[in-house]
């Protein structure tokens, strides 16, 4: 971006300022650390300069928004046209109590819905199965059958929200069960609009909820995809998701290259059941992790733009412009919320969130600054949901397209991120691929080595932590927590003894035994899992069909 | 003489698969000179009890991060006194509202660490229980 | 009191068990006076000896061979092994992972344990595990270890059958295997059988042992994919044929004798390290050494009295009842 001669001034001006005035400061005052990191753990200059730039070409690397590789964003107006889509996670208890709760986040102005499920729905277990004791209606909205899911909607308008649902061991059915609400509320599913998270790959290396081996997983994963590709072209058929990698205690860096190493395992599943790149990969979306280092995560994002693009064109060669395209959804670090001083995580939410837009996501989810403590009360998710709005309507960041590029910073760190991520997927690539990788417990292990140095790092107070680790104060135990109404379990249950003796029993027999038989061919299950949730055949029925022919995932920890 | 290494089992109970709090706690107890066995994800109560007496061990670290410790962490005290192994010490940590801490203590569990606790302060807490 | 555990544990006390075995791992003197009297009790498990480099399956083989043996009636003791770390002497001990679904099964009892600087070395105290599993009543014992080094190729010596586990794609796999663990193998695996190299690996190995083996038994080469069952049952019948064999042809006895012969030279080491350190402990060693260094002595000499004391006292009882704590 420099000519010759111009940088070569640069540079020696750069010496001279460091020997000259640098020196004589730090002879007087030195610095408050002998080496500066980002919230990964990457050294970080002092200054930069376009000397850290040297060689770089704007079009090639960044160019125009909307325009290959991306890197400024995939619209060509970004904020300009239309803000993200504000997609608070929400569900608890009851689908009834949880269709309150999105109906009151609709009240406030959210634009979009994303359901969360509780842990035996998103393990295919029913609510009455021995292992969902204590967990019914926890963490998510607990559903049993068609019969909850029709609840959970009622009143809402399916052709109207766009609808993200966080499931994907049994993403299948949940699917179907969507479809199915929305045909009885007599809409087709070339309407509906919204995503399936359907990313079972980081359940294996950092969420855990899994449920088949990896084989059987990637078959519905990749019937997803046809399915849709054929009856739902609105529809988002996958998540990929780096959030929860993150979670588990990556780096930013670690971060995009598990995610993009699994979006490449997906492609390459699509494309060996005979799908065509361009037919599935404009529908295929990603979810990532807003941290605490703002400038490395807005960088962190572009990079992650810039190169799905060049996987996508040089790897797969994807023409369609929508297949180069990384669209993701963002959630602010659930693991940087300290239960110590929880208000103080509204103040780290909006960093967070504020690296989101400036690294142009296209829908968000804020944290509430009581989730160390338990599940979000109402009034923590308004707040949540407002630090959005504020970002909006009243930050001006919304006003340019990609505000910080050509900062030399930003533009650096974008490139370290994509160059140190792209060497990552190179050495999974030579470990046969990331399921491989997984097994051999590879990239669980590169994750655990990075989270226990995080943890030291806060021990050692070489990263410090408001309230943990510094400024502390005795605090009284905090008030208006939520809490799960210990009756949803019991309740869950009653309801799903009653189904079973209300609906018609041949009928759901006769489609799980048609499952089973598919199950165990290399047919499209999407169909016939429509079948058994239209009979109203429960979650943990179809799933167990699957497990009998499937069997199960066990973990795979090099400890 | 070898003398006594204190054992540790670490263990999550129902369903969330959470576990980078657990491991991190059982590398640091490794740090700290201590025998770790570390079962995996969803253990029920049965498995974690059978486990800690056939490893006979000193301790059990329990990590629920789902909100399901009110009904899986009694439970587990529940079996270790059938099985008259209560001289077990028995800690716990995750997302654990500090209201529900009383109850947990009642039925005997030691020590509850939530987010944002420093390891050390857990290897201090077992090295002091553990004699 | 010594009886009372003995009992305990010939009637499938499991906790008893485990605390002999935990007194075997910390205070050795204070176990051998109980394993004297368990002795009676052992000898009728067969013992099989898992090893391989890590991540080649090892746990995974070990819980569907169980599986199956359980299948079959039989009861399963099984001994995990993993290395302590050298510089915190801690260990994280992962094997239970891959048998999740063993650990209700009441005629399953694992255990595991680290590689700790056993006094007397780990394998006197595997091989006093092995017998408590024993009198505890379980046919079939399986110790299972990363076959790394000499010490752990020390400890499946005991087991009447080794299974040697590899798998492909470890890089220089054969090397692996060869790493002076090759002559111990009876039975050999080629696990993850569906990656890719497993026919190279496989051939590799065949030539290996054709040019090495020397006794009448030529181990057989199996291939497995553990984690979808196949090949267990197969191995599971290889295993009987070793024993079989092992039986047959007198060579089960001479095993259990290079055993026994194995155990009385761990247990003398062991003893005689405990002596010494009381030594160390109460200062006479101090003594000595002040000697060979103001050169009043020299340590020829001085090992060869010190010895003769050593015996002395320990004939006399002395240093035994000294160490009872």
């Amino acid at each position: 971006m420099f000519d010759k001669e111009e940088m070569k001034k640069i540079k020696q001006l750069k010496k001279e300022w460091e020997n000259n005035v640098v020196q004589k400061t730090l002879e007087h005052f030195s610095e408050r650390k002998d080496k500066f990191v980002t919230g990964s753990g990457k050294e970080v200059e002092r200054l930069y300069t376009p000397v850290n730039l040297e060689g770089s070409d704007y079009n090639k690397e960044l160019n125009f928004p909307g325009q290959y590789p991306y890197t400024r964003g995939v619209q060509p107006t970004m904020y300009r046209g239309r803000f993200w889509t504000m997609r608070q996670y929400a569900g608890f208890g009851t689908a009834e109590e949880s269709n309150k709760r999105y109906k009151y986040l609709l009240d406030q102005g959210q634009t979009g819905l994303s359901v969360a499920f509780d842990l035996p729905t998103q393990i295919g277990y029913d609510s009455d199965h021995t292992m969902s004791l204590g967990e019914v209606g926890k963490v998510g909205v607990a559903i049993d059958s068609l019969k909850d899911m029709e609840i959970l909607f009622n009143g809402i308008p399916l052709d109207k929200v766009s609808t993200s649902m966080t499931i994907n061991a049994p993403a299948t059915v949940l699917l179907a069960m969507y479809v199915a609400v929305a045909e009885k509320q007599g809409i087709s599913p070339d309407k509906l609009n919204g995503t399936i998270q359907n990313d079972v790959l980081k359940e294996y290396i950092a969420r855990g909820t899994y449920i088949f081996p990896p084989a059987p997983s990637m078959r519905l994963i990749t019937n997803i995809f046809e399915y849709c590709f054929k009856e739902m072209p609105l529809w988002n058929t996958i998540s990929i998701s780096g959030y929860h990698i993150r979670e588990a205690g990556s780096t930013a860096i670690q971060e995009v290259a598990f995610t993009l190493a699994d979006g490449i395992t997906y492609v390459d599943a699509a494309i060996k059941i005979g799908l065509k790149v361009d037919d599935f990969a404009p529908r295929l979306s990603f979810f990532f992790n807003a941290h605490n280092d703002l400038l490395e995560e807005v960088a962190k994002f572009r990079a992650a733009r810039r190169l799905w693009a060049k996987i996508m064109k040089e790897r797969f060669g994807a023409k369609n412009k929508k297949s180069l395209m990384l669209r993701f959804h963002t959630q602010t670090a659930g693991c940087t919320l300290t239960a110590q001083q929880a208000d103080n995580n509204i103040v780290r939410v909006t960093i967070q969130a504020l690296a989101a837009v400036l690294g142009g996501t296209q829908s968000l989810h804020t944290n509430s600054r009581d989730e160390a403590l338990a599940l979000p009360a109402e009034d923590s998710v308004r707040i949540a949901l407002r630090t959005q709005q504020v970002l909006a309507y009243e930050s001006g960041v919304t006003e340019t397209v990609d505000p910080l590029a050509g900062s030399y910073y930003i533009e650096t760190l974008t490139n370290k991120i994509e160059e140190k991520a792209l060497e990552y997927i190179e050495r999974i690539d030579k470990l046969g691929g990331v399921t491989q990788a997984i097994e051999k417990g590879f990239i669980q292990q590169e994750i655990q080595n990075s989270a226990y140095q995080y943890q030291k790092d806060i021990e050692e107070r070489k990263r410090i932590v408001v309230g943990v680790n510094k400024f502390k104060i005795n605090e009284g135990s905090p008030k208006g927590l939520l809490k799960v109404n210990p009756e949803v379990g019991r309740k869950q249950i009653e309801e799903l003894k009653k189904l079973k003796e209300e609906r018609g029993s041949y009928k759901v027999k006769e489609n799980l035994k048609s499952l089973e038989k598919a199950a165990k061919t290399d047919a499209n299950l999407m169909p016939l899992i429509l079948d058994c949730v239209k009979s109203y055949a429960t979650l943990g029925e179809i799933c167990d069909v699957l497990r009998s022919v499937f069997g199960e995932y066990k973990e795979s920890v090099q400890l | 003489m070898e003398g006594k290494k204190i054992r540790v089992l670490i263990a999550k109970p129902g369903l969330d698969g959470h576990d980078r709090g657990a491991k991190v706690v059982a590398r640091a107890l490794r740090d700290a000179g201590m025998e770790v066995i570390y079962t995996g994800l969803r253990q029920t109560p049965e498995q974690i009890v059978e486990t800690a007496i056939q490893e006979d061990v000193d301790v059990i670290g329990l990590s629920i991060l789902s909100g399901a410790h009110t009904h899986l962490f009694p439970k587990v005290m529940e079996l270790l006194k059938e099985n008259n192994i209560e001289d077990i010490v028995v800690i716990g940590g995750g997302v654990i509202p500090e209201e529900d801490i009383p109850e947990l203590k009642k039925v005997g569990i030691e020590g509850i660490f939530t987010p944002g606790t420093d390891t050390h302060d857990i290897i201090k807490f077992i090295r002091e229980k553990v004699k | 009191m010594e009886m009372e555990i003995v009992e305990k544990i010939t009637n499938g006390d499991r906790r008893a068990a485990a605390k002999l075995i935990t007194l075997v791992e910390n205070n050795f003197n204070q176990a051998r006076e109980i394993l004297k009297k368990l002795y009676n009790y052992t000898g009728n498990a067969l013992v099989i000896g898992i090893t391989g480099p890590p991540g080649s399956g090892k746990s995974t083989v070990t819980d569907k061979i169980t599986k199956i043996l359980r299948e079959q009636g039989k009861t399963v003791g099984i001994i995990a092994i993993d290395p302590t770390s050298p510089f915190t002497g801690g260990a994280l001990l992962g094997d239970r992972i891959r048998m999740q679904d063993l650990s209700l099964d009441k005629g399953v009892f694992i255990r595991s344990m680290s590689t700790r600087g056993h006094l007397g070395g780990l394998s006197q105290a595997t091989q006093a595990t092995v017998k408590i599993l024993d009198a505890l009543g379980k046919d079939i014992i399986i110790i299972e270890t990363v076959g790394v080094g000499q010490s752990e190729v020390d400890i499946v010596k005991v087991a009447d059958t080794v299974v040697l586990i590899s798998m492909p794609g470890m890089g220089d796999d054969v090397q692996i295997i060869k790493a002076g663990i090759m002559e111990i193998g009876d039975i050999f695996v080629i696990n993850k059988a569906d990656k890719e190299g497993c026919e190279r690996l496989t051939t590799e190995v065949e030539m290996m042992l054709d040019l090495n083996h020397n006794s009448r038994w030529r181990p057989p080469v199996l291939k497995t994919i553990a984690t979808d069952n196949v090949g267990i049952k197969k191995l599971l019948e290889e295993i009987d044929r070793h024993i079989k064999y092992l039986k047959e042809s007198g060579e089960l006895e001479q095993r259990r004798r290079e055993s026994a012969k194995k155990e009385i030279f761990d247990l003398i080491q062991g003893q005689w390290k405990e002596i010494l350190s009381t030594f160390v402990d109460n200062g006479f060693l101090n003594k000595i050494v002040n000697k060979i260094v103001k050169r009043e002595e020299d340590p020829y000499t001085a090992v060869e009295k010190l010895s003769s004391v050593l015996v002395h006292s320990y004939t006399q009882g002395d240093i035994k009842n000294d160490r009872k704590d």
